[in-house]
């Protein structure tokens, strides 16, 4: 599976090195290989021999102002892609998977409220691979945090790192609605994976925010964010956007607008 | 100084063999719940997406941390140069390496893919705290392993001192890693902070030498050796000091979350709104693991050996009661993501998690006290650890 290799940048560095790293290997790469292939990669996916480049950065924009009270389509839509039982559904809701999660906001004095999705934020400096122990937890080039399902031990260490409740651990043995391009398993640590099969397909959107246009909300955009000509950085560069935890500084590839 | 005759207890009483047979009793339900819990998964457990580590780790994190402590007394006879110490030396490293072994075979056995624990051994991620843990606690076997050689051979006894000194330095980095798996968390706003690495250090100093103690005791009393109040009153002493500054470093470490208004609410919630968390910690950390065992040790009950005791299991006790209202305390209060905001959610943001341990959690965790003691006991029998008497007179000579 292209997703489970573990192509991450490990290595502890500053954001700003990150940037310059990112941005030199962007001008080489656009130097040495002719532009029409790298818009062949972004726009078709790529083949499984070609490693995921950190000249993307997917990301998604959530416009909270959109984002519809009582509308959990992008919660369903990513529960069908990725052959997960929604929490009310399950037997076990206190132990059941989640990926991404309806949450309501009320400020107490204004009594003002505010809905958007919360998922994995695939931070640049996720806590979660920094704890992990086998390296099972790990960032891609393009962005995209995951979980190797090969050599995560199920120690839940990026359960007590994350500061977004994002991920879940499977607690008893899956039934049949597993996805063949979506690998889970009993014991092991999952979490929203930006669509990851859907990504390197080509397919250029994530489930959730297939579901939001579909419904005529338009909350959820995702894209690269690293392309200044992309629908995502242009709206970001538009309108005013918050991350969850700023204070953290981890660099979210989740931003909010409307919070 | 006059020398010391270490003998092998005998270990052929009827008595030996039912606490034998007891203890071996309980390792296989600890090793019957791993099996329940590989087998079904973490379903049965009383742990879900929200308090995520629970029974097992409050086990566990005790008994790693009580085994770094159970060095202690080698420690002062060989790196402080404490000859009265020296004799009880030998228990104290194997029992410190027993509590390791216990405290890590819970650990293990309750990860969800406890199956692949070679993974954990092959993988390594450098940055993260638990793979700095697992050379730590490697080291540990293998420094206190050859500490406890070089007191067990005289033809390697030069190297003692060394040895011992290697260990202790090992071990207060080991604790210091222990406290570090929650200090380096940022997520939880009881982590994040350097005082948790200090604090589990004292803590065990604490909790080891109360297991050291009740040990100590047991083995003299059962196998009819004497052991004298010379050694019973400075041990208990020590101990009364390490118990004051564990009860210190708690209220330094409230103290000082109290005062930022963004700590607020998870100090209310541990120190007046958290029902059975917040009994935990009053009565089970602070009255019942400190402030009475500070009283006995202090007072002249103190004096006598059945109050010692009695002394020694609150502060165990005690330190169950810290780890669990640490461990699990942190996580029942919910993640504020949003802070000034409430937070509600189908996957129960907002809300204080409930956790009730399950029995599979619960023999989980005694099997694991249950090898550390059995161990122990296997120990003492096959090595000649324990002097063969510690009476006043005895003790007294090695001081001069």
């Amino acid at each position: 599976m292209s997703e489970l290799k573990p192509m991450s940048d490990n290595t502890p560095s500053s954001p700003e090195r990150r940037r310059f790293v990112g941005a030199a290997t962007a001008t080489a790469a656009g130097l040495t290989i002719a532009p029409g292939v790298m818009l062949y990669e972004v726009a078709h996916g790529r083949s499984e021999d070609q490693p995921a480049s950190s000249a993307v950065r997917w990301g998604m924009l959530v416009d909270a102002t959109k984002c519809a009270t009582g509308c959990d389509d992008c919660v369903t839509a990513c529960s069908t892609e990725n052959g997960w039982t929604p929490v009310a559904e399950s037997k076990h809701p206190k132990q059941a998977p989640q990926w991404i999660r309806k949450l309501e906001l009320q400020d107490p004095l204004t009594q003002m409220e505010t809905n958007l999705p919360m998922m994995c934020q695939h931070c640049a400096e996720p806590p979660c691979v920094d704890v992990c122990p086998t390296g099972a937890s790990f960032k891609r080039a393009d962005g995209i945090v995951l979980v190797n399902r090969h050599t995560c031990i199920g120690c839940r260490y990026c359960m007590m790192a994350c500061p977004y409740k994002a991920r879940s651990l499977v607690h008893e043995p899956l039934n049949d609605t597993q996805k063949p391009d979506v690998p889970r398993g009993i014991g092991c640590v999952e979490s929203c994976t930006l669509c990851v099969q859907k990504v390197d397909r080509g397919d250029g959107n994530t489930a959730c925010a297939e579901a939001c246009t579909a419904a005529g909300h338009n909350a959820l955009l995702f894209g690269d964010m690293n392309d200044p000509e992309s629908e995502i950085s242009r709206r970001l560069r538009e309108l005013p956007t918050k991350q969850v935890r700023a204070d953290l500084n981890l660099n979210l590839g989740v931003r909010y607008h409307g919070i | 100084m006059a020398s010391i005759t270490f003998r092998e207890v005998e270990g052929s009483s009827l008595k030996y063999w039912l606490l034998f047979g007891a203890l071996g009793l309980f390792v296989l339900f600890g090793a019957a719940a791993w099996n329940h819990m590989h087998h079904y998964g973490h379903v049965v457990t009383g742990m879900d997406n929200q308090i995520v580590w629970g029974l097992p780790h409050v086990f566990a994190v005790f008994l790693i941390v009580a085994a770094s402590g159970a060095l202690n007394v080698a420690s002062i006879a060989s790196v402080f140069n404490k000859p009265m110490y020296k004799p009880l030396a030998p228990l104290s490293a194997i029992l410190s390496l027993a509590l390791m072994l216990g405290g890590l075979l819970v650990l293990v056995l309750d990860l969800g893919r406890s199956d692949r624990l070679i993974v954990a051994m092959t993988h390594f991620n450098f940055k993260s705290m638990f793979t700095w843990n697992v050379f730590l606690y490697s080291g540990f076997f293998a420094l206190v392993g050859i500490y406890l050689w070089t007191m067990l051979d005289r033809t390697v006894k030069s190297y003692s001192k060394a040895a011992g000194t290697a260990a202790f330095i090992w071990r207060l980095t080991l604790t210091t890693g222990t406290g570090s798996l929650f200090g380096f968390l940022i997520a939880r706003e009881l982590y994040g902070t350097s005082m948790l690495a200090p604090m589990f250090i004292i803590m065990s100093f604490a909790y080891g030498l109360a297991i050291y103690l009740m040990v100590l005791v047991a083995a003299y009393a059962w196998t009819g050796r004497t052991l004298g109040d010379a050694v019973m009153m400075r041990l208990k002493s020590l101990l009364a000091v390490f118990v004051a500054a564990v009860l210190y470093f708690v209220v330094v470490y409230h103290l000082t979350s109290l005062y930022f208004a963004k700590m607020q609410g998870v100090e209310a919630f541990i120190l007046r709104d958290g029902g059975i968390l917040t009994m935990l910690f009053w009565v089970g950390q602070i009255v019942i693991g400190c402030v009475v065992p500070l009283v006995i040790l202090l007072s002249g009950l103190g004096k006598q050996r059945t109050w010692i005791m009695i002394a020694c299991a609150l502060i165990i006790l005690g330190g169950m009661a810290q780890m669990y209202v640490t461990i699990i305390g942190a996580q029942a209060y919910p993640l504020d993501m949003f802070p000034g905001l409430i937070e509600k959610s189908p996957f129960f943001d907002g809300e204080v998690h409930s956790y009730s341990p399950s029995v599979p959690e619960f023999f989980l965790g005694l099997g694991g006290v249950a090898i550390a003691l059995l161990v122990t006991m296997f120990a003492v029998k096959v090595l000649r650890l324990l002097p063969a008497s510690l009476d006043d007179a005895t003790v007294a000579k090695l001081e001069h």
